[in-house]
């Protein structure tokens, strides 16, 4: 068949890939990431319509979580060891601190176990393995939607009305949002490798909650540790979440820079970290 | 506009061993480094003792150009999925580097990253996603990836209900409908029925003919033989041959036949992992011997005759006792049975404890090549013991007919003789 071998393909703009032992260090591979945008989008896709396939209750388990624990905490913490709660009504308290906390919790297990659960994928197929522990993180933001519905409509229950504070909102989910991420990172990697990690999840969700301002207020902790306090980002996290949606708390001051740069450091730190086990994954996972 | 496709220079892959296990505990590794550091102490900073390393690929360069479909054939262990592996990306090589001109689309696995709670749909977005396809790219061949799989009724069911036919062919017409401009394949045509890889060694001429790339690794050697204009052989971690794809094979079955040994004549079933046993590992030993009652080391000539004496053990009594030996070729094909059913003075009388039985082949005529034996075992007319690639077999050349002529082509040798008829009623011209 002449015709048939004279048909060329001309392969357009060829990319070339080159393929070498890692040498950059601090090559975060960000573009990358950048063309692999839609995979991230199906794999969130993908987490999300799973999560909730074969549920009895469906969506309504994000909303439960925060409420249920939300309910227990108020009655021992608010009603029996009556712990202050800065003049708002203790369940809208601690509420609008279980939103963010609970979505940090579960980013945190979903991003850490990600790499782990998806070794298939690794073993056989390239992309950028930061879209994994990412998409998990980004999942997360859905239940976070919901819960916060809830949230939205306990503070009109209460009768409680935002100030011009809550412009800044954005800026507190995405410091939320970057220390799920960043401490996911460093987890995910880990994980690979030590499979302790897995177990000792649990204990430093709990461990980390109580070193969270969740049912306390922050103001318990004396006047000149607060600054430090803010290396723990989520203590920054939950007085942001309170000082922008509920319009009655001071400003967190300082502590929240702390939070601030604490998360930068978390993130890039997990971010090189993650990427210079990235070679490793698919040997050793 | 380079002809070349890929370009591979000096590759190489290390591995650590002694951290065997593929991952760590921490309470394995806190010891392990503080270990480390004293013995780097008292040893003057020597870190990394070689002996730990291994080198599952070492130096390989190679040139595939545009258009090409190149076979890739070697023992296992060769190193050809590693290879294949870093070609993909999927893991980074330790030193040399590769140029790679063109999307590349790896099917070292064909489903991996199917979602069993999500539907055939949902399934094609996803895993075209995770190959690299663009999601306008996947809405636009939507169709024709449905219909080349042939599940366009399920296509709204979870996948978890799909058959295992079913779930390939899915798997692989995403995979065969992704158009990269390199494709890499690591043994899929062993799946599915043999309608489905016939459609499937289409799609890959086909995928050849419009000017691909294909990377092709697999253990059938007809179908190297039949896609391949071109196959390096690895071995032990490095390119041993590279070629036209005849002289390549021919290679490769070369220097399997190099494999040997003193004791190459007897093989230990008792380690044996390709069985399947009802009654117990029964099974224990074959020895090959000539019909002069030598051991067979290096092979056997064509012609000669071939004694299979086999250890097996009967544990309790038993009257009925039969057994079977398959000889297959290279492709797994089998060439010859020889069955004691076949034999009018079988043993009688009940039997205890272990047994010697030798099957005894006056002449042993297959061509050239290497043979795989499986064996197996009936108690009581069952099945009790069965072991496939118990042991191997190599026939060496021979004069058999006697001519000088070594018999190569086909499967088997067999006597046969030429000789001229007088045509009659016909005038036979003679000069």
């Amino acid at each position: 068949m002449p015709s048939d071998t004279l048909i060329q393909v001309q392969p357009d703009p060829i990319a070339t890939t080159i393929v070498q032992p890692r040498k950059s260090f601090w090559d975060l591979g960000l573009g990358t990431l950048w063309e692999y945008r839609e995979l991230l989008y199906f794999l969130v896709w993908r987490d999300i319509k799973v999560k909730y396939k074969q549920t009895a209750l469906g969506v309504a388990w994000a909303v439960l979580q925060p409420l249920l624990a939300t309910l227990v905490f108020s009655i021992f913490f608010g009603r029996l060891a009556k712990i202050p709660s800065d003049g708002i009504p203790y369940p809208v308290f601690v509420y609008v601190a279980m939103v963010p906390w609970q979505y940090f919790a579960n980013a945190l297990t979903e991003s850490s176990n990600s790499l782990v659960a998806s070794q298939n994928l690794i073993k056989k197929v390239y992309f950028p393995r930061l879209v994994i522990p990412l998409g998990s993180v980004v999942a997360g933001l859905v239940d976070f939607c919901f819960a916060f519905l809830v949230l939205i409509g306990m503070m009109f229950y209460y009768g409680i009305r935002p100030s011009a504070s809550i412009f800044l909102f954005p800026v507190f989910l995405l410091l939320a949002v970057c220390t799920a991420l960043g401490v996911g990172l460093w987890m995910s990697a880990l994980n690979v490798q030590y499979r302790d990690v897995k177990y000792t999840l649990p204990f430093l969700a709990q461990f980390w909650m109580f070193a969270t301002p969740v049912v306390y207020p922050s103001s318990l902790v004396p006047a000149k540790w607060r600054v430090w306090y803010g290396l723990n980002p989520m203590a920054g996290v939950v007085d942001g979440f309170r000082y922008a949606l509920l319009g009655r708390t001071a400003h967190p001051g300082p502590m929240i820079y702390v939070s601030a740069f604490a998360v930068a450091v978390l993130l890039l730190g997990g971010l090189l970290y993650f990427r210079k086990m990235e070679t490793t994954f698919a040997d050793i996972v | 506009m380079s002809s070349v496709a890929i370009r591979s220079e000096g590759l190489g892959k290390m591995y650590r061993l002694g951290t065997n296990a593929p991952y760590m505990m921490l309470r394995e590794f806190l010891p392990q480094m503080l270990g480390g550091a004293v013995r780097r102490l008292r040893s003057g900073r020597q870190s990394g003792s070689k002996s730990n390393t291994f080198w599952a690929l070492r130096d390989v360069s190679f040139d595939v150009n545009h258009g090409e479909v190149i076979g890739v054939i070697g023992r296992n262990g060769a190193g050809k999925s590693t290879l294949l592996k870093i070609l993909s990306r999927i893991t980074w090589p330790t030193e040399g580097r590769a140029s790679i001109h063109g999307r590349v689309g790896s099917l070292l696995e064909v489903g991996t990253g199917f979602h069993p709670e999500l539907t055939g749909r949902e399934n094609i977005y996803l895993n075209g996603a995770i190959m690299g396809m663009r999601k306008a790219e996947i809405a636009a061949k939507f169709d024709e990836i449905v219909a080349f799989s042939e599940v366009e009724k399920f296509i709204d069911t979870a996948v978890k209900h799909y058959s295992s036919g079913m779930y390939v062919r899915l798997a692989f017409a995403i995979a065969a409908h992704l158009e990269p401009e390199i494709l890499i394949i690591d043994e899929v045509l062993a799946v599915g029925d043999l309608a489905f890889q016939q459609k499937c060694l289409g799609k890959m001429s086909e995928v050849s003919r419009a000017g691909r790339t294909i990377l092709f690794v697999s253990h059938n050697m007809a179908v190297v033989e039949k896609l391949c204009e071109r196959a390096i052989v690895m071995d032990q971690g490095s390119v041993a041959f590279q070629g036209e794809t005849n002289a390549a094979i021919h290679h490769y079955l070369n220097t399997m036949l190099a494999v040997r040994n003193a004791d190459g004549h007897v093989f230990d079933l008792n380690e044996s992992p390709n069985r399947q046993s009802n009654l117990g590992r029964l099974l224990q030993r074959i020895e090959l011997y000539t019909d002069d009652d030598l051991p067979v080391l290096e092979g056997i000539r064509i012609g000669k005759g071939l004694k299979v004496k086999v250890f097996f053990d009967l544990p309790k009594p038993t009257r009925s006792f039969d057994m079977g030996l398959g000889f297959d070729d290279m492709f797994g094909q089998r060439i010859f049975t020889a069955h004691s059913l076949f034999e009018p003075d079988r043993p009688t009388g009940e039997r205890v404890g272990p047994q010697v039985f030798v099957c005894d082949i006056p002449s042993f005529t297959l061509t050239p090549g290497m043979y795989n034996m499986r064996i197996w075992l009936d108690v009581n007319h069952r099945e009790a013991d069965l072991i496939n690639q118990a042991a191997r077999v190599v026939v060496l050349e021979s004069d058999y007919y006697g001519t000088g002529k070594a018999p190569w082509n086909g499967a088997l040798v067999l006597q046969h003789h030429w000789y001229v008829e007088q045509p009659k009623g016909e005038t036979v011209i003679q000069r």
